[in-house]
């Protein structure tokens, strides 16, 4: 499950909805992550662009990867403006063990940062400025500038 | 014809053009100045999907995207 909403997530209606629609499937570890907008450099918010065809094969690919340990992933993002002490991100994953959910849910946040398609900026003194410095290159980056 | 979009904080419209591989469209955006910044850390897609050569043929209609560095959550 994979969804996308227009500014700041609603973190605790989220977080029951997906803890009710899993209640009685018999997964014995649900482990969610949430990411909150913290107050750093003076910001006002973050802003998000998505994109979102490649962000939904990315999450699939994830899902059948996780698929035969028995575990299924949800994940949450907000698209444009979320304000300080808002959250922007949650993901969770649901499994039969704890041990696969601990370690799916480290490995998941970890890619979801280097490679899907999500760019951030910060707002700032009424700007929009892209956190270029905190960006990463998705893998494969600078096809166009080889030689040859 | 292809067209080129340009994702996140690249701020430039869609572009269209003829060409029958990526190399043809790299040679195209290595000429435009305002691509200088983002030719080297780009990743490429061709109609939704990750590629990873300059060979990858085109076809009329086919989309090609430009992914600039990520930063979600």
């Amino acid at each position: 499950m994979l969804e996308l909403h227009d500014g700041a997530l609603t973190v605790p209606e989220i977080l029951a909805r997906w803890y009710a629609l899993e209640a009685t499937s018999n997964y014995g570890a649900y482990i969610p992550f949430v990411g909150t907008v913290r107050e750093e450099d003076g910001i006002d918010g973050l802003s998000f662009d998505v994109y979102e065809p490649i962000l939904t094969s990315w999450f699939d690919a994830w899902g059948a990867k996780v698929a035969p340990l028995g575990a299924v992933l949800k994940m949450a993002h907000s698209r444009g403006d979320v304000y300080l002490h808002e959250s922007s991100y949650i993901a969770a994953v649901f499994s039969p063990k704890r041990r696969v959910a601990l370690e799916t849910i480290d490995a998941f946040v970890e890619d979801f940062k280097a490679s899907a398609p999500i760019w951030k900026y910060d707002l700032k003194d009424g700007k929009r400025i892209y956190a270029r410095e905190r960006s990463t290159a998705i893998a494969g980056a600078g096809l166009l500038g080889r030689n040859g | 014809m292809i067209t080129v979009e340009f994702l996140g904080p690249i701020q430039k419209p869609v572009l269209s053009m003829e060409a029958s591989t990526l190399r043809e469209v790299a040679e195209v955006l290595k000429q435009d100045p305002t691509m200088a910044e983002w030719i080297e850390n780009c990743a490429v897609a061709v109609n939704d999907t990750l590629v990873g050569s300059l060979d990858t043929p085109l076809k009329e209609g086919d989309k090609v995207s430009l992914l600039p560095p990520v930063c979600g959550g």
